[in-house]
């Protein structure tokens, strides 16, 4: 199993008010550490910085790692435009681009950026087909450079998504939780895989936060981040990795789960947590 | 902490217990006098008695002195008593219960109040200055109403009806009954709780309650009815009632258990948290087991109430969800176990012990391998004295008179996409020998088409002209020196095909260089997919002629059995299905005539399998009902076997893709329909393929290499 480390797009920024270099930072010293992927998240009514933008300034710094959505929300974007950007950012870097592409779970960003939300579902597993044709024509975006476009990953936990990710996508991306959570998701996703005719395998991708100098500032992040899933924040909170142990312990549990990569996301900003996780995988 | 308790059950009482030990604060207020007490026994299991003894020894000690214990289960069905030993449980009278948690509650310090009701208008005013409310006032709970969206409550019926009795008499171990009357089955759930007395719960369908006049019964007639039905078994002792009503037994399910009102955490244990189906009998053991889990919360995150909260529902709420969908599976065979009255003693016995998942071939050989035995050998079909015989899986199936498969297990291989011109070459043969080499008694090829215009992709085999004859005839010869038989999938993908290869997403379409696509109706498959022209008279005899050569020239290449392919949304799946063919009542008239079309041309002593779809699992679809209708006319068109499919026949019907998914639908088609199937749907372990067997749920089962002992492995007890 590899690991990945997010970006910290939407934790609080440590300088004075927006986070600009400390991600670039971040994306140089995560570059010389033992990861395999740079991951992001997507959120638009937070603080939270555009997934696209971030990974296209993480390319600009990095050349070794892979650039990966945990997840973007599909059906707020047209799916041209999700296409255009994510080819643009797939040649930009060199063909690093893993597209992790969910529904998302807030009714607030569909408002926002004036998507339905209603036919969501069927919105989604159109624009993934979309997105693939788009990559292997001409007509709309860049030529991306990995042959036929990035890898897509489809998120979510219902039946419905893990048919999408069979149907559409090169695998599945779990949203976190503790190892059982993952190995049953990953279960469900392979046999929709065996069971829609997909040849092959899908690649299985996991997510957990992590917060290791200070994990009360990285739970009260997720309280924050969470809020609008009522009393679910505080279970969030709980499955913050708190300590190297909690870490290695979540890395042999999705290991052993079927995991193909664990990308670690940041609940605080400090770039020293790089060297901590580091500490904590050797 | 103060903590306020509605409700004095069991899990009110026992959470007063362990937060008294801990030094809380405790008042717990219950409706009813002390003493007074609904329903009989309560059971437990040997895992549950064993976190009583860690949690609170006192109890735990004074509890154990109470138990009745048994080991086995009676069967009684069909004039026969089944005995199945090696299954540990104990159980106790309720009010002994009660009175032995609200004897400790008391000892502790802990302030209770009986006869106290709580107020319809303000719920919370007796637990004014508290800093938690526990809402353990059971599977009505009033505290729960009042904050249903907040909890996320729903509600779950069952279909069946139900009733509790005691009985004046301890019988010998936990005891079935099933009694099938004029007005249709009734069933008995009883057990021994103290050296006098038993629960005696009968249930049985809503149209046999209503048919047997119960449902204007008063209580008296009913208990009446009751004795009258099952006085075989209680010879001279009676039933007794205690508001013994028919109920219908509701799941209770919530999204949160705990929330804020105005300042105070609530939260909920027991019955108001969860219910499940009382034929696993484990309402008692799951109540108790939140009790300690709340307890063991606060002690884990002192001074931190929402952490604990936490931490409690996340302990609790997978283990509970796990419970109620073994609880549902077990529901459900009780609301189907009228169509297994056909069955032997020995499998209707296994199958009622295997029927929620927890119990399988493997672990039910280490409780009682005298039973499995005897399952065994009726499977094989060997008498005594005869004690060596295979397991189920490894049980030989005779299809047709010149087919024997050597064991109930079939595979698929990979979808290759690498033939040229639908010819099939070295690539097939070296993969479907290489399927044939892990053991698997049947190998199903990926779709062959009939006619070039009804493949899936370009790269997909078919069996059109003289050529492909040869090349099928290699794959044969290939996987019978392997040592297995071919299936070969025949399949004309209608409005799905004309696709590119699917290693980067299914359906999608050919840029350049496809054909046209034939489809009952000209709708087509997705909003991206090309759109199918309508079959005439004409196109539809064409295809219905080539169905028939290809099955010659499967016959003549040495193929063993002719799969036919009435499923994942091809050709003949969408002449079945409403969604696909609106408007012609006679949907399955082609798909038989292309199946006469196949037998005529398929030798008669080779078997001819159909894969069916039974479920579209799709609003305005085919239904399970649908599906055992067809499985019965392709059955009686000449098809001897079906493969049980659903889905697919539109593009977002998705299933939920647990474990043995497709399990119960086989089930179904395989005993309404009297139809031998396979099934497939997520089988990973050879052990399911065994308990699948025994338990007459299906005839052989379709593993997958890339699942196959892959993932987690079933849980809990």
């Amino acid at each position: 199993m590899r690991i990945g480390v997010g970006l910290p797009t939407s934790t609080p920024p440590s300088g004075p008010r927006h986070r600009g270099p400390e991600l670039l930072t971040w994306a140089t010293r995560a570059e010389a550490g033992p990861f395999a992927s740079l991951g992001v998240t997507d959120r638009l009514v937070y603080d939270c910085t555009d997934p696209m933008v971030a990974l296209a300034a993480a390319a600009a710094v990095t050349t070794r790692l892979r650039l990966v959505t945990m997840v973007v929300i599909g059906p707020i974007r047209p799916a041209a435009v999700l296409a255009a950007q994510a080819a643009s950012l797939d040649a930009l870097s060199g063909g690093r681009v893993t597209l992790g592409v969910s529904l998302g779970a807030r009714h607030d960003d569909y408002d926002a950026a004036g998507a339905d939300w209603r036919s969501r579902g069927r919105y989604l597993s159109d624009e993934l087909a979309a997105m693939r044709d788009i990559w292997e024509g001409t007509s709309v975006g860049p030529r991306p450079a990995s042959p036929g476009g990035p890898d897509l990953l489809v998120g979510g936990g219902s039946g419905p998504a893990f048919l999408r990710a069979a149907r559409h996508a090169d695998g599945y991306v779990h949203g976190g939780g503790p190892p059982r959570a993952f190995a049953s998701a990953a279960e469900r996703a392979r046999a929709a895989w065996v069971d829609a005719g997909r040849p092959g395998e899908p690649q299985l991708w996991g997510q957990s936060y992590f917060s290791l100098a200070d994990p009360d500032a990285g739970a009260d992040y997720l309280r924050h981040y969470y809020a609008f899933t009522g009393p679910f924040a505080e279970r969030v909170a709980a499955g913050l990795l708190d300590s190297p142990k909690a870490v290695r312990e979540q890395v042999a549990g999705y290991a052993e789960g079927g995991c193909d990569e664990l990308v670690l996301l940041p609940a605080t900003s400090d770039p020293s947590e790089l060297d901590r996780l580091a500490d904590a995988l050797a | 902490m103060r903590v306020g308790i509605c409700g004095g059950g069991p899990a009110g009482l026992y959470l007063a217990i362990l937060l008294r030990r801990a030094g809380h604060e405790v008042a717990l207020r219950e409706r009813n006098p002390p003493g007074v007490t609904y329903g009989w026994g309560v059971v437990f299991s040997d895992e549950s008695l064993a976190e009583l003894r860690d949690a609170d020894y006192e109890t735990y000690l004074q509890i154990d002195a109470a138990l009745v214990r048994w080991s086995s289960i009676d069967i009684h069905y069909a004039g026969e008593r089944i005995r199945s030993t090696g299954h540990g449980f104990a159980a106790i009278a309720r009010t002994t219960l009660l009175r032995l948690l609200a004897e400790r509650a008391v000892a502790l310090g802990a302030d209770m109040a009986f006869s106290t009701e709580v107020p319809d208008d303000d719920p919370w005013a007796p637990f004014a200055g508290c800093d938690l409310v526990v809402a353990a006032d059971g599977v009505r709970s009033a505290l729960r109403a009042a904050q249903a969206a907040a909890f996320g409550s729903r509600f779950s019926p069952t279909a069946s009806k139900y009733v509790w009795f005691g009985a004046d008499m301890a019988l010998p171990v936990f005891t079935f009954i099933f009694t099938p009357t004029a007005h249709g089955l009734f069933q008995v759930h009883a057990y021994p709780y103290d050296a006098h007395r038993s629960t005696f719960i009968v249930e049985t369908s809503e149209a046999a309650w209503r048919s047997a006049g119960l449902d204007a019964m008063s209580e008296g007639d009913s208990l009446a009815f009751c004795q009258d039905l099952f006085a075989p078994y209680l010879g001279d002792h009676r039933l007794l009632s205690n508001e013994s009503v028919w109920r219908t037994f509701v799941t209770v399910r919530n999204r949160s258990w705990h929330c804020q009102v105005g300042g105070q955490d609530v939260v909920l244990v027991g019955d108001a948290a969860h219910t499940a189906h009382f034929s696993i009998g484990s309402g008692t053991r799951l109540a108790l087991d939140d009790a300690i889990a709340l307890a063991k919360a606060f002690v884990a995150s002192p001074g931190d109430r929402s952490a604990a909260l936490a931490a409690y529902e996340g302990d609790r709420q997978p283990i509970v969800e796990r419970f109620q969908e073994v609880a549902t599976d077990s529901a459900r065979y009780f609301e189907s176990v009228g169509r297994y009255l056909g069955f032997a003693p020995e499998p209707f016995a296994f199958n009622l012990l295997t029927r929620s998942g927890r119990i399988s071939h493997g672990n039910l050989t280490a409780r009682d391998p005298v039973l499995v035995n005897r399952v065994d050998r009726r499977f094989v079909g060997a008498a005594a004295p005869r004690l060596v015989v295979p397991p189920p899986l490894l049980t030989p199936l005779r299809l047709a008179a010149g087919c024997e498969l050597a064991n109930r297990v079939v595979m698929a291989g990979p979808i290759l996409e690498a033939a040229e011109d639908g010819r099939p070459g070295e690539a097939h043969a070296s993969a479907l020998e290489g399927v044939a080499a892990t053991g698997a008694a049947l190998v199903v090829t990926e779709e062959v088409a009939p006619v070039a215009g009804g493949r899936v992709t370009s790269g997909s085999p078919g069996l059109w002209n003289d050529d492909h004859t040869e090349g099928w005839a290699k794959v044969a010869a290939r996987v019978h020196e392997a040592g297995a038989r071919l299936a070969l999938r025949l399949t004309h993908a209608g409005r799905r095909g004309s696709t590119q290869p699917r290693g980067r997403g299914l359906d999608r379409p050919l840029p350049a260089g496809g054909w046209r696509l034939v489809a009952p109706s000209p709708v087509p498959y997705t909003a991206r997919s090309l759109r199918p022209e309508a079959m005439d008279a004409a196109a539809r005899e064409a295809v219905r002629a080539a169905y028939g050569d290809a099955a010659a020239r499967a016959a003549d290449a040495g193929v063993d059995v002719l799969l036919l392919d009435m499923a994942d949304g091809y050709l003949l799946a969408s002449f079945l299905s409403p969604l696909t063919n609106p408007g012609d009542d006679r949907r399955d008239s082609y798909p038989l005539e292309v199946l006469a079309a196949v037998r005529e041309a398929w030798p008669a002593g080779r078997p001819l399998a159909v894969r069916l779809v039974a479920d579209d699992r799709f609003p305005g679809g085919l239904t399970a009902a649908d599906g055992v209708i067809l499985a019965r006319r392709l059955a009686a068109g000449g098809a001897g076997l079906i493969d049980v499919a659903a889905g697919h026949t539109v593009p977002d019907a998705a299933a939920d893709y647990r474990r043995l998914f497709n399990a119960g639908l086989a089930d179904r088609i395989r005993n309404e329909a009297g139809v031998p199937v396979v099934v497939g749907g997520h089988i990973t372990r050879l052990d399911e393929v065994n308990t699948v067997l025994a338990a007459g749920r299906a005839d052989l089962c379709r593993l997958d290499p890339r699942t196959y002992l892959r993932g987690t492995p079933p849980s809990p007890g």
